[in-house]
Parts: C-alpha cells; sequence; structure tokens
C-alpha cells in the first residue's frame, strides 16, 4: 500500500516548519514519527497535500525537567521516554506500554497528543497528569491546557499555522504517584481499557490533587472531573477510592464490540481505577516529599 | 495544488550495510519498498503492511522500526542495516549462527526481522532473561508461533557473544565457506541492480 502524491518538504527549523504550514493549514500536515499519519495515508484516510517532515530538527528530540516540569520535545521518541529518568507517575508507567518497541522507536508522544486520537495512550496520562501543550505558529508561543487542547475525536484546538513543539508535565513538589492500566489484546494493540490515576498528598496526608483519565472508553481522552472532586481534600481510604472508581465507571462510556461488552469494560475501568488509585498512593507514600522540587 | 498522479522527485541518500545509496524518490516511495525494489536487498520482508507484524524491520540507525511505515525520504543520512548487513566478512552474526543451531525458525518469514531485533537487543545487553527478550520481540509477529526457540537462538547468540565467540563453529566453517562462495555473484547482481 502506497499513499496518493504529496509534497515532501524537509524543514530546517522550526519557523521554517511554522510557515510552511502556515501557507496552506488545511492540506499541510507535520510529519515527525509518523506513526500514525503514515498507516492513514496508506490507507487514504488521509490525504495531506503537503508533508512537512522535522525529523531533522534535532533540537526538537528532548526529555528533560525543568521549572517543575518535564519538557518533552516533539522530536522525543517514545523510547526516549521509555529510557528516561525525569519522567515518574503515570507517564513512566504509560511509557512502555505505548505501542510495540519499533513503534516506539519512531513515533513521539507529542505526535500522538496532537493526533488526538481517542484509542492514543498519552493523552488519559496527560489529562490526569495536568499537563500543557506548548504550540508555535505565526503568532509566536503559547501554553495550551490539555483540557482545552483535546476538543474531539481526532481534534485538537490548535490554530491555523500552529505546531506543537513540546508538552509540559507538571512535576508535583510533594509526595506523588501515578499509573496507567491498560487492557490489550496483544502488545502494540490499541487499549480495550485505559486508565491514568494520578495523586498528589498534602502534608496531612490528605489528596491535595487528583487526576483521573480515560482511554478508549469514551468518545475521545477525558479527564473524570467527578471522581477527582470526590478525592480532593479526603483522607485516602478503600472506601473513598471505591466510590472514585464506581463514578469513574460510571462516567465512562464504553460500547459492545469484538473486544468485549459494555458492562465488562465499565467492571474492568471500575476495577483499574481502585487498583490505579491504590498504586498511586503507594508511590506517594514512599516518594520523598521533596521530590521534584528542586527541578 | 499538488498534481494527484505525480510528485516531485527528492534525492535520498542513505548507507545500507555500509553501502551508501542515492536514489532519485518519489516521496511516497516507503523505506521498505526502495530497499526491496530499489536496492534489490529482498531479506526485507513484507507482511502486514500495517504496522503490526514486523516483519519488515531493519535497523535505522541502530535501532529496530517497521520500514512499511517511514517513507524512504525521511532516512536521508541515515544507515540502515538489513538482514543482509548482519553477516560479517563472510562469516554469519552470532544471531545468525545461533537461530541455525537451536531452529529459531519454521517457515522462515519473520527470521531476519526477528534476528536484527535479536542483534539489537544485544548490542545493549547480551545476556538478556526470557521476559527481556521477549519484551524486545514484542512488536515481531512469528505466525508458526515458534517463540521458544526464537527466545532460546537469542540468549544463545548472547552467551556466544559473552564468551567472544564469532558463533561459528568449527563444523560448520565448511558450509559457510561455501556459502560464501556462493553467496557472491549474488551480492555483486544485487549491487549492479542497486546503481
Amino acid at each position: 500500500m502506497f499513499p496518493a502524491t504529496y509534497e515532501y518538504l524537509r524543514a530546517g527549523s522550526i519557523d521554517e516548519a511554522v510557515a510552511a504550514l502556515a501557507e496552506d493549514p488545511d492540506e499541510t500536515r507535520i510529519l515527525a514519527g509518523g506513526q500514525s499519519l503514515i498507516p492513514m495515508m496508506k490507507l487514504r484516510f488521509a490525504y495531506p497535500e503537503r508533508l512537512v517532515d522535522i525529523n531533522g530538527l534535532h533540537e526538537l528530540a528532548y526529555v528533560r525537567r525543568e521549572n517543575g516540569h518535564v519538557a518533552v520535545g516533539a522530536l522525543a521518541r517514545h523510547a526516549d521516554i521509555v529510557a528516561s529518568d525525569d519522567v515518574t507517575g503515570a507517564v513512566a508507567s504509560a511509557a512502555p506500554w505505548v505501542a510495540d518497541p519499533l513503534v516506539r522507536n519512531r513515533g513521539t508522544l507529542v505526535g500522538s497528543v496532537a493526533h488526538c486520537d481517542p484509542e492514543g495512550d498519552w493523552n488519559s496520562v496527560l489529562l490526569a497528569t495536568g499537563a500543557t501543550v506548548v504550540a508555535q505558529g505565526p503568532n509566536g508561543r503559547r501554553e495550551i491546557d490539555i483540557t482545552d487542547f483535546i476538543v474531539g475525536l481526532f481534534e485538537n484546538s490548535l490554530d491555523e499555522g500552529e505546531m506543537v513543539v513540546e508538552v509540559r508535565i507538571p512535576v508535583p513538589s510533594g509526595p506523588s504517584g501515578g499509573v496507567y492500566n491498560k487492557l490489550e489484546r496483544k502488545i502494540g494493540d490499541y487499549a480495550t481499557v485505559g486508565v491514568a490515576t494520578h495523586l498528589e498528598l498534602a502534608d496531612d496526608g490528605t489528596i491535595a490533587a487528583a487526576g483521573i483519565g480515560l482511554t478508549s472508553v469514551v468518545p475521545y481522552a477525558t479527564k473524570v472531573t467527578e471522581a477527582e472532586e470526590m478525592l480532593v481534600g479526603q483522607m485516602p481510604t478503600e472506601e473513598l477510592f471505591a466510590d472514585a472508581a464506581s463514578a469513574t465507571a460510571a462516567a465512562s462510556n464504553p460500547h459492545t464490540d469484538v473486544r468485549g461488552t459494555e458492562k465488562w469494560k465499565r467492571n474492568i475501568v471500575d476495577v483499574y481505577t481502585r487498583r490505579g488509585l491504590a498504586s498511586a498512593l503507594d508511590q506517594a507514600h514512599a516518594s520523598e516529599p521533596t521530590t521534584g522540587s528542586t527541578a | 495544488m499538488t498534481d494527484l498522479t505525480t510528485s516531485t522527485a527528492v534525492t535520498v541518500t542513505m548507507t545500507v550495510n555500509g553501502v551508501e545509496h542515492s536514489s532519485e524518490l518519489d516521496p511516497r516511495t516507503l523505506l521498505v519498498d526502495h530497499i526491496r525494489t530499489g536496492l534489490g536487498l529482498t531479506g526485507t520482508h513484507i507482511g502486514c503492511d500495517t504496522t503490526s507484524c514486523g516483519v519488515c524491520t531493519v535497523l535505522l540507525d541502530g535501532k529496530p522500526i517497521k520500514a512499511c511505515t517511514m517513507f524512504a525520504v525521511m532516512a536521508d543520512g541515515a544507515e540502515i542495516m538489513t538482514v543482509e548487513g548482519l553477516k560479517q566478512n563472510g562469516e554469519l552474526h552470532p544471531v545468525q549462527a545461533a537461530f541455525k543451531e537451536k531452529h529459531g525458525l519454521q517457515c522462515g518469514y519473520c527470521t531476519p526481522a526477528m534476528m536484527l531485533v535479536g542483534a539489537a537487543l544485544l548490542e545493549e545487553n547480551d545476556d538478556p532473561g526470557d521476559d527481556e527478550v521477549r519484551w524486545a520481540i514484542s512488536g515481531n509477529l512469528c505466525r508458526c508461533t515458534g517463540y521458544m526457540n526464537i527466545v532460546e537462538s537469542i540468549q544463545e547468540a548472547g552467551a556466544q557473544m559473552r564468551a567472544g565467540s564469532n558463533g561459528v563453529e568449527a563444523d560448520d566453517m565448511e558450509l559457510q565457506d561455501e556459502q560464501t562462495d556462493a553467496d557472491r555473484p549474488k551480492e555483486a547482481t544485487m549491487q549492479e541492480v542497486a546503481e
């Protein structure tokens, strides 16, 4: 299979890529890892008239801690995140479960985030951890909260001519933990159910912040605000986690298909949320209170 | 508006198995097609063509990737290794010798990819446990389901590398020499095709 014809441009700088994008935003796509875009083009689901290849922009290939967050550049591969000691919690937990090792060597977190595939793993993790997206366009750079960035099925809130250059994942200053639980039929598959959980504790042991994000069991990656609100300010207990898990399962909207029934998937959401919160709490208790504060 | 029937050719230079190739390519040429059809290196196979099975694996700057999910133009300036590049100076790579010794194949279709993934793993860790090998090959499907012997073969290659052996046993050398001689004209032919 090969895609429809397109014009190929190799970007020599971010500015050049943005300028090429701005010329004809509707028909131009940024090509980073290509692990989603190329299959879509091969299947003729996507017909961009022009691709702007940013693989030469090595300055975007970074995963690093700075100013209280982990910054992931547009050319950081999933494998770079797996290998990084700077990522923790739900992000570190999710990285080895994205696709398979070969796809992880090419695919990028930023590309996956921008793609907004409802079955992509990263967006629910970023919703749970409160990440922001840095976009660059003809009018310069701006930061977009991930909740504002994801607006629909394969749909983000980028303005015309903008590209994502970085994703920023906050590093909590207090004890924290997080995990991504994914049910897949085989390695490399999309999630049948994906639940990202994240907890931060206050000095008195109560929950200072909570994040829950869903993959595949919702029309597009979704933050479960109602369950998060149940957790914040409370002392963590099994009962509390069970209530939050029930609320998360109720907020999910899975469909019966070849992978399983709606009821069964909803039950998995419940189980994974409970397990995820318990595991996040264990990590938070094990983590030093100062972890990340000097980043 | 791009012409729907033709694309402007792009000059692409890549080093494949140590040999530099410069080609004028339609940007939509997939890396696997360039390697097979353009360069005549048919050891790289095409299976599912949908980024699932991994039989099109090649090493891109030492890392295994799926060549059906990369445009050849994206490999400009890159070092590619295909299964044909594993053998050095007429001697099998330890991973090739171990696949032969441990019968790490049934139909053989996934074998080039499995060997490349194994070779890349052993570069980083020459003593991988079962789980590490299985994790490394998890993006590669063997539809004969001959995974047990594949895992053993990769571990055996690691053992031979740790022992400093090139992996070719004495009784294999004779056969190896014959194969080398037999291979030479074929390689030359492929070279001509490539040029």
